[in-house]
C-alpha cells in the first residue's frame, strides 16, 4: 500500500499545484508534497528493513535491495530541491528572468517528473518502466524550455527528439525481451521483473543479445553515454537550476538503473559476459570524452553537465566490470554523485544568479561577495572531482581497485581522465571563488541550506558508509550478478 | 494462422511501401496523408491477427490504433500544419534516388538482422519481422534527412508505428495496459510538441532545424 502512496502523492500534488498556478502558496505546496513523498518513502524503508523485499498492487509494484535506496535518494533529493527551488525561483521571478504565470506549470511538471521517476523505479513491469521514462522525458522537455529563450528552446527540442528516438529503440528492446520471455512465461507474466529473474537462464540468448543492444543504446541515450550524449549539456545548462539538479542527480540514475536491471537479466544466460563488455566500452568512452570536454567549457552549468557524462560513464563502466566489489562501488558512486552533483548545481545556480551571468570568465571573487556561498562552491567542486573525505573519493577509489583487478589495462585511462577532470574543474572553480570581487557583498541566501545538507551527507558517505546502506548495496550486487 | 498469413504478408509489404513513400515525399500535407495510410495498414493487420488468434485484447488494440492513428493524430497534425501555414511548403531533400538506395541497403540489413529473431519464434514467415525492422530503420533515416521540425516529428510517429507493427507481428501485441500507456504518451507528446512549435517559430521565425542549429546561443 505504501508503494502506491509514494507514487500517488506526487501525482495528486501535480494536479493541486497546477491548480494553484502562480500563487505564492505553490512554492510551499511543492515542498509539502515533496516532504509527504519523502515521508512515504521512509515508511517504505522501515517496512523493507523489517521484512525485506515485497510487491504490492497485484505484483505491479515492487521494492528490493536494488531500488530501495534509489527511491529514498530520489524522494530525498526531490525534497531538498523543492526547498532550494523556493528561494531560487522566487528570486528568478523577481529578477524578471521568469514570467510568474509559468509557475503553476513549473510546479505541476516538477511533481509529474518526480512521479515518473518514482514509478520507473518502483514498477515491476518493464513496459510500465518504459512508459514512465517517456513521461519523464515529456515533462522535463517543458521544464527545460521554461525560460522560452532561443537557447532553451533549442536545447529542449534536441532533448525531445534525441531522447524520443532513444526511447523508441528502448521500446524495441523491451518488445524483444517480452518476445523472448513470452514463450517461457506466457503473456501475462513475461513483463514482470520478479518473474523474469526466476527464468533468466532460459531466455533465448540470441534474442536477448539483440534486445540488450537496443536497450543500452535506448536507455543509454538518457544516461548520457557517449556518443548519445549530445542533448545533455544543453538540457542541463538552459533549464532552471532546480531542474538541472534533478536531471543530473536523479534522471540519469533512473535511466542507468533500467540498464542495470536489464544487464542482470541478459547476463543470466549462457553468454554472461558480453552485456558487461558493452557497458565497459560505453562507460570508458563516456569517461574519456566527458573529462576531455571539460577544458573547453565557458558556461558554468555546461562545465558540470560534462562532468555528469564523465561520472555516469564511470558508474556504467563499473557495472560493466561486474562482480560484488565493482557493483558495490558503482551503486555507491550513483548515490554519491547524485547528492554531490545536485549540490554542485544548487551552488552554481546561486552563483550564476548572484553574478548575473553563467560565463565563467566573468565570474570572480565569489568568496569576497559572500563567504558561505564561495566556500560551498569550493567544497562541492572538490567533492565532485573526488577529493577525500567526500563520498565520490570512496567510490572512485573502489572502482579503481576493481578495475585494477578485472581490467588492468583500463586503469591508466581512468587515472588520466580523473586527473584531467580535476584540473579542468579546479582551475575554473578557484578562479571564480577567489580573485577580485566585482560587486557588493550579498546576504547569505537561504537556498544554501540544501547544498549544505547534501555535502554533510556526502562526507558521511565518504568517511563511513552506514551499514544499512552497505547491506543494500551488497544485496543489490548479488542480484545484478557477474 | 496459416490461412491468414498471406493477407498479413500483403499488408506488411504495403507497410514497407508506405515507409518508402514517406521517405521521398516532399510536401507536408501529403506526408500526413501517408502517415494516415500507414495507420490504416497497421490497424488492419492488428485486426487480422486478432481474428486469427481470436483474442479480445487485440480487437481493442485495433480499435485504439484505428481511432488514434487514422483519425485523431492525422487530424491534429493537419490542424497544426494549417495553423503554422507550412502544409504546402516544399522541402529540399537530398537526392531522392540516393535516399532510395540507402533505404534499400537498410532493408537488406534488416532482413539479415531479423533472421535469428524469426528463427527463435513461432512466426511462419520471417519476412514480416524483417519488414518491421526495416520500417524502424527507414523511419530513423527519415528523421535524419528531414530539415523541418514538423516532418521530423512525423518521422518519429512513423517510427512508433513501426514499433507497434513489430510488436504485433512478433508477439501478437503487448499487454493492453502497455499499449494504452504508449498511446497516452504519444497523444501527450503531440500536444507538447504543438506548443513547442509555436514557441520555436516565435523565437526563430522558422521551423527549419538547420536554421536553429546554426544560430549561436
Amino acid at each position: 500500500m505504501v508503494l502506491l502512496w509514494i507514487i500517488l502523492i506526487p501525482l495528486m500534488g501535480a494536479v493541486i499545484l497546477g491548480a494553484l498556478g502562480q500563487r505564492n502558496a505553490g512554492f510551499s505546496g511543492n515542498i509539502a508534497v515533496s516532504a509527504a513523498t519523502f515521508f512515504a518513502a521512509c515508511l517504505m524503508t522501515v517496512q523493507v528493513l523489517d521484512g525485506g523485499s515485497f510487491t504490492a498492487w497485484h505484483h505491479e509494484l515492487f521494492v528490493d535491495t536494488l531500488n530501495v535506496f534509489l527511491v529514498d535518494l530520489t524522494a530525498f533529493v526531490a525534497l531538498t530541491t523543492s526547498v532550494f527551488s523556493k528561494a531560487y525561483m522566487q528570486a528568478e521571478v523577481r529578477l524578471g528572468h521568469l514570467n510568474a504565470a509559468r509557475l503553476g506549470l513549473y510546479h505541476a511538471m516538477y511533481q509529474i517528473f518526480i512521479f515518473a521517476m518514482l514509478l520507473a523505479l518502483l514498477c515491476n513491469n518493464i513496459g510500465v518502466l518504459w512508459i514512465a521514462m517517456e513521461a519523464a522525458t515529456l515533462s522535463t522537455a517543458l521544464l527545460i524550455s521554461l525560460y522560452r529563450t532561443p537557447a532553451g528552446l533549442k536545447a529542449a527540442w534536441k532533448y525531445f527528439i534525441l531522447c524520443g528516438v532513444g526511447l523508441a529503440l528502448a521500446l524495441l528492446g523491451t518488445i524483444m525481451v517480452y518476445f523472448a520471455a513470452h514463450s517461457v512465461l506466457g503473456p501475462h507474466q513475461a513483463l514482470l521483473w520478479t518473474r523474469l529473474y526466476s527464468v533468466r537462464g532460459r531466455l533465448d540468448p540470441a534474442i536477448m543479445m539483440v534486445a540488450f543492444v537496443f536497450l543500452i543504446v535506448g536507455y543509454g541515450t538518457k544516461v548520457g553515454l557517449v556518443p548519445l550524449h549530445t542533448w545533455l549539456p544543453g538540457a542541463h545548462a538552459e533549464g532552471p537550476t532546480p531542474i538541472s539538479a534533478v536531471l543530473s542527480g536523479l534522471l540519469l540514475n533512473v535511466a542507468l538503473y533500467a540498464i542495470v536491471r536489464f544487464k542482470a537479466l541478459a547476463s543470466g544466460g549462457p553468454m554472461a559476459d558480453w552485456p558487461g563488455q558493452l557497458m565497459i566500452g560505453f562507460g570508458l568512452v563516456s569517461v574519456l570524452v566527458g573529462a576531455f570536454s571539460l577544458g573547453g567549457q565557458r558556461d558554468l552549468k555546461r562545465l558540470f553537465a560534462y562532468s555528469s557524462i564523465e561520472h555516469m560513464g564511470l558508474a556504467t563502466f563499473a557495472f560493466g566490470l561486474g562482480g560484488p566489489l565493482a557493483t558495490f562501488a558503482a551503486l555507491l558512486h550513483m548515490t554519491a554523485h547524485s547528492l554531490t552533483k545536485s549540490s554542485v548545481f544548487f551552488t552554481n545556480g546561486q552563483v550564476a544568479q548572484t553574478a548575473g551571468t553563467k560565463d565563467m570568465d566573468r565570474i570572480t571573487g565569489i568568496v569576497d561577495r559572500n563567504p558561505a556561498l564561495g566556500w560551498t562552491l569550493m567544497a562541492s567542486s572538490l567533492a565532485i572531482v573526488g577529493t577525500p573525505p567526500f563520498g565520490i573519493f570512496a567510490s572512485e577509489f573502489l572502482i579503481l581497485i576493481a578495475a585494477a583487478r578485472e581490467a588492468p589495462w583500463s586503469v591508466p585511462l581512468l587515472l588520466i581522465a580523473l586527473g584531467v577532470a580535476f584540473a579542468a574543474i579546479f582551475r575554473r572553480t578557484q578562479a571564480m571563488v577567489f580573485g577580485a570581487a566585482d560587486g557588493a557583498r550579498i546576504p547569505t541566501p537561504s537556498s544554501l541550506l540544501a547544498p549544505f545538507v547534501h555535502l554533510v551527507l556526502v562526507v558521511v558517505l565518504g568517511l563511513a558508509i552506514p551499514h544499512i546502506l552497505a547491506a543494500w548495496y551488497t544485496g543489490a550486487a548479488r542480484l545484478v550478478g557477474p | 494462422m496459416t490461412p491468414w498469413s498471406s493477407p498479413i504478408d500483403l499488408l506488411a509489404a504495403l507497410f514497407l511501401l508506405v515507409a518508402f513513400a514517406m521517405l521521398s515525399q516532399r510536401r507536408l500535407a501529403n506526408l500526413i496523408t501517408l502517415y494516415a495510410w500507414q495507420g490504416t495498414i497497421l490497424t488492419f493487420s492488428i485486426a487480422i491477427v486478432a481474428y486469427a488468434t481470436d483474442s479480445a485484447h487485440l480487437y481493442a488494440s485495433a480499435l485504439l490504433t484505428g481511432l488514434l492513428k487514422i483519425l485523431l493524430v492525422p487530424a491534429l497534425l493537419r490542424r497544426l500544419a494549417r495553423r503554422l501555414d507550412v502544409q504546402w511548403d516544399r522541402e529540399s531533400l537530398v537526392q531522392i534516388p540516393t535516399v532510395m538506395l540507402i533505404g534499400l541497403g537498410l532493408v537488406i540489413f534488416a532482413f539479415n538482422a531479423a533472421l535469428p529473431i524469426a528463427a527463435a519464434g513461432h512466426i511462419a514467415n520471417h519476412a514480416i519481422v524483417g519488414i518491421a525492422l526495416a520500417s524502424v530503420l527507414l523511419s530513423l533515416l527519415m528523421m535524419i534527412l528531414r530539415a523541418t521540425a514538423l516532418s521530423q516529428v512525423i518521422g518519429f510517429l512513423a517510427l512508433e508505428n513501426s514499433l507497434i507493427f513489430v510488436a504485433t507481428s512478433v508477439t501478437y501485441g503487448m499487454p493492453m495496459v502497455i499499449e494504452f500507456g504508449i498511446a497516452l504518451d504519444v497523444i501527450v507528446g503531440i500536444f507538447i510538441l504543438g506548443v513547442f512549435f509555436f514557441h520555436i517559430r516565435e523565437q526563430f521565425d522558422s521551423l527549419d532545424i538547420n536554421h536553429i542549429e546554426r544560430r549561436e546561443d
